[in-house]
């Protein structure tokens, strides 16, 4: 009970009271309820469009990564090789970027008269594209692999044995074992790229509006809640109509022979050189914007050298900081780790929960419902919630709307679905018998969680902390009108300093992305270094 | 053996950066003082540390400073909670949102009694502010120029707005999109301003903006890209001498040893954009916020004002620092929009311009 309780007060507090209020707010004039928006809204063409673009994009970009991301996880997760642990961090570094900054970086590169200005990219949907992928790419690898890794491979060296081809043992044998994987992982691409406002507005040009967009437009320039409001609705329609999609697709759960992930991986071998190639490919792709970012870092009015990381260490030549970019830095990965517990022990509890299988038709949905809605706070406008938080969190119990808890709560709210899709999959793949043995061999309920769920989960709980704790460092959203000036967060300094004039404001804006990124690698690589250390343990 | 150090090794070093993360959590707790006075304002604002301890010291109020997101988003989230206000003084209101907030009723009233004959020309209409709102700094949103891009190509740099449109300007100007951008829809407004109601293709700023864009404008989301992306300053990475920004940008350019600036503003082209502070209507603390309005007005935060934000003082007697007066100017017939006239026309001037510009 405690399980779902928490977890649903959680969510229901801090997420669905702040946007059924700012919806109402757009949909209730003068105490009764106005539906006459959706007719005016939904009938211009304009809606229209905004709708099949944020579908489109979303989808493509969804289906690309997954695309991509396969193999990249084959690469890090089944194959031996030193320092894999080292390029499961790296993959993450698009993930914690801010988004100006990616901005900046790739229409450098496509602008024409731009390194890669020849392909004529700057402005187009392609460009977009480009950008999505480069951000959520990580998302697939790290969601998949994490499955991945743990999957029996003898079912495939059976198949093998009895004569078949390495396309039909992908196919019949691993496909299926990783569907629920990719589809979570998909699902969760999908939620990001529907949802993302700097990326398409910077490289699109501003031509290509989504709904997204458009509810901020109208909200934060206009004051239209009416049609904000509209919107939003259709934002949902659209997110939840994917949910259910994805839950159909994710179907029956079968349980999976789970091992011990050192007996899974293998040598690379030949076989694996199509996946190799594309993982060489990608990384070029991905290494492309952050090397010329990193150079650009090191260039100032001088020359080459380091005078835009040394320059971090004061608040810039004209004053330009409230606090050094180090100060901002430790408020950051304070923020990071209260946001990364919460989301790790609100989204545990509800892995364990939705797990179950329940004999009830009603009790099963109920819990496909409620797994829904953990995944929900991807897909709504920051805008709606943020604005939602101030007209809901204004009076006792909830007086918090200028507490600077609201900072981790919020980005717990956005790494929450991607802890539950880390852990859930492997925990559904725990065969039922081994917790009914358990049982029948005299264990109270409480053993069988800790001995098998719990043993089981530690690895992915660890996996699923270092992503939480990158998607918070580099939450930008919510955390830049939530936190407080006078104790900013390192991605609302390098916005401030991107935003203003000056060689020295520019160098130490890209300085501080680098050393933000590579503090976030850091950190995960001794998560990951954590978790090849402990896996004789289970 | 090996791995089971390594492992504790890289266990203790995750401890010991959550225990030293967590302890600094403590600390943030402010003073307790007898009365504290909250500040929303706009995510640019900065003052250097000490200045606000200064009202502290002189009043004995603590001041917590809370950002709202930029000037759109803070009045907009002020006028939400009317009924429940977020603060006490507001800071960070400009000429383009200044009536929303006054229609709106946000805002009691009181305009700081310090004010003079020499500030009179920012203040707001009667009825529409000025009763509201106090004028705290201005800035004005002008084309800047590569001198050194037109020194290379030999080419005469533009004037006015109409010289934008020439050919042999084309394809050398960016400019932030006006409906995701501030200095972005400032520069509309000055284009309206100048050119009055119109259509596309026809007359009018619609006809302007026609030709601008048969001209090669780029139309870039926000001011960082258009600044650091396609304009060809010595700190960006483009190719474009000419760039929407502000009139304070130029000085910022200068590196030590240059004896003139590199970019510099065209003054023919400036939309004025005016910052107020006003008292949030239903304060509980309503002298002490006025006192802090008066504050904002004074010489000790008007002095800081340029370094820390990028933007003139309006209080005739704060003094400029060293550079300021050489290398930022300032236009003396920037084009005006009245605030009324903003906020009724607002939402259809961005739908058109949209159409025009990003079609």
């Amino acid at each position: 009970m405690l399980g779902a309780g928490v977890p649903l007060a959680f969510v229901g507090i801090f997420f669905a009271w702040p946007v059924l209020a700012m919806v109402g707010r757009g949909l209730f004039v003068d105490g009764t309820l106005d539906l006459g928006g959706f007719g005016d809204v939904l009938t211009r063409p304009r809606t229209l469009r905004l709708v099949a673009l944020t579908i489109g994009q979303a989808a493509l970009a969804s289906v690309i990564c997954v695309l991509l991301g396969l193999p990249i996880a084959h690469v890090l997760y089944r194959l031996r090789f030193r320092g894999r642990w080292m390029l499961r961090a790296l993959v993450v570094l698009p993930f914690v970027l801010p988004t100006v900054v990616v901005g900046v970086a790739f229409r450098t590169l496509l602008r024409d008269g731009g390194l890669l200005g020849g392909l004529r990219l700057d402005g187009t949907f392609a460009a977009i594209m480009l950008a999505l992928v480069f951000f959520n790419v990580a998302v697939v690898v790290r969601t998949v692999g994490n499955t991945w890794e743990g999957l029996d491979s003898r079912q495939e060296e059976a198949a093998r044995v009895l004569g078949a081809g390495p396309v039909r043992v992908w196919f019949s044998v691993t496909l299926p074992r990783l569907a629920p994987a990719i589809t979570s992982a998909a699902s969760i691409v999908f939620l990001f790229c529907s949802t993302a406002f700097g990326v398409v507005l910077v490289l699109g040009g501003s031509r290509f509006g989504t709904i997204e967009t458009e509810i901020y437009l109208l909200t934060t320039q206009f004051l239209d809640l009416r049609a904000a409001s509209v919107l939003s609705v259709m934002q949902l329609v659209v997110v939840v109509a994917l949910l259910l999609l994805a839950a159909r697709a994710r179907g029956r759960r079968t349980a999976q022979r789970r091992v011990d992930a050192a007996n899974a991986v293998h040598a690379p071998r030949l076989g694996d050189a199509p996946a190799i190639a594309v993982t060489l490919l990608v990384a070029v792709f991905l290494a492309l914007p952050i090397v010329s970012l990193v150079l650009r870092s090191l260039q100032t009015a001088d020359g080459w050298g380091l005078g835009n990381y040394i320059a971090l260490g004061g608040t810039g030549s004209r004053n330009a900081l409230v606090v050094p970019v180090w100060v901002a830095l430790g408020n950051s990965l304070q923020v990071a780790v209260q946001a990364t517990l919460i989301a790790v022990v609100i989204g545990l509890a509800a892995s364990l929960v939705i797990s179950r299988r329940p004999r009830s038709l009603g009790l099963r949905r109920a819990l496909a419902g409620f797994d829904g809605a953990l995944m929900l706070p991807l897909g709504v406008s920051a805008v709606t919630v943020g604005f939602g938080f101030l007209i809901t969190l204004n009076q006792p119990p909830f007086d918090l709307r200028s507490s600077p808890v609201l900072v981790p709560i919020a980005q717990a709210l956005v790494a929450l679905p991607l802890v539950v899709r880390t852990i859930l999959p492997v925990l559904t793949g725990i065969d039922g018998r081994l917790r009914e043995s358990a049982a029948v061999l005299g264990s109270p309920p409480w053993r069988v969680l800790r001995d098998v769920d719990l043993a089981i989960v530690a690895r992915p709980v660890l996996a699923a902390s270092g992503f939480a704790f990158a998607v918070a460092l580099g939450e930008f959203g919510a955390t830049s009108f939530l936190s407080r000036p006078d104790r900013p967060t390192l991605p609302v300094v390098i916005f401030r300093l991107i935003g203003l004039p000056g060689g020295d404001n520019f160098g130490m804006a890209l300085a501080a992305s680098v050393v933000l990124a590579a503090v976030t690698v850091g950190i995960i690589a001794l998560v990951e270094r954590l978790r090849v250390g402990t896996m004789g343990a289970f | 053996m090996h791995t089971r150090n390594k492992k504790l090794a890289a266990a203790g070093v995750l401890l010991a950066v959550g225990l030293a993360v967590s302890s600094c959590a403590s600390d943030a707790a402010p003073g307790a003082a007898s009365e504290t006075l909250v500040l929303v304002t706009h995510d640019s604002f900065t003052l250097s540390e000490g200045t606000l301890a200064q009202f502290t010291e002189e009043t004995g109020i603590e001041v917590e400073v809370q950002a709202l997101g930029d000037a759109g988003e803070l009045v907009n989230k002020l006028v939400l909670t009317k009924n429940s206000p977020l603060g006490d003084v507001v800071f960070g209101i400009d000429n383009t949102f200044a009536s929303r907030a006054v229609n709106e009723g946000v805002l009691a009233d009181y305009a700081s009694k310090d004010l003079t004959d020499a500030e009179a020309q920012y203040l707001l209409p009667a009825g529409s502010g000025l009763e509201q709102l106090t004028p705290i700094d201005n800035g004005d949103v002008c084309v800047n120029v590569d001198h050194e891009w037109f020194a290379e190509a030999g080419l005469d740099e533009p004037v006015t707005l109409d010289d934008l449109v020439k050919p042999e300007y084309a394809d050398l100007f960016v400019v932030p999109a006006a409906n995701s951008s501030s200095p972005g829809l400032a520069f509309l407004l000055a284009t309206i301003a100048a050119f009055g109601e119109g259509e596309a293709g026809g007359d009018g700023w619609q006809g302007y903006w026609s030709k601008l864009v048969d001209n090669g404008v780029k139309i870039d989301a926000g001011w960082s890209d258009a600044y650091y992306v396609d304009f060809s300053g010595p700190s960006s990475e483009g190719d474009r001498p000419l760039v929407v920004s502000y009139a304070s940008s130029p000085p910022f350019e200068v590196q030590e040893g240059d004896t003139e600036a590199p970019t510099g503003a065209l003054l023919d082209t400036c939309f004025r954009q005016t910052e107020y502070a006003g008292v949030i209507a239903g304060t509980e603390n309503a002298a002490g916020a006025e006192k802090l309005v008066d504050f904002l007005f004074s010489t000790t935060v008007q002095n800081d004002i340029p370094e820390s934000m990028y933007v003139f003082p309006v209080n005739a007697a704060a003094t400029l620092p060293e550079g300021w007066s050489e290398y930022a100017a300032i236009a003396e017939n920037p084009f005006v929009v009245s605030p009324d006239d903003i906020d009724a026309g607002r939402e259809a001037w961005l739908t058109e311009w949209a159409a025009i510009a990003t079609p």
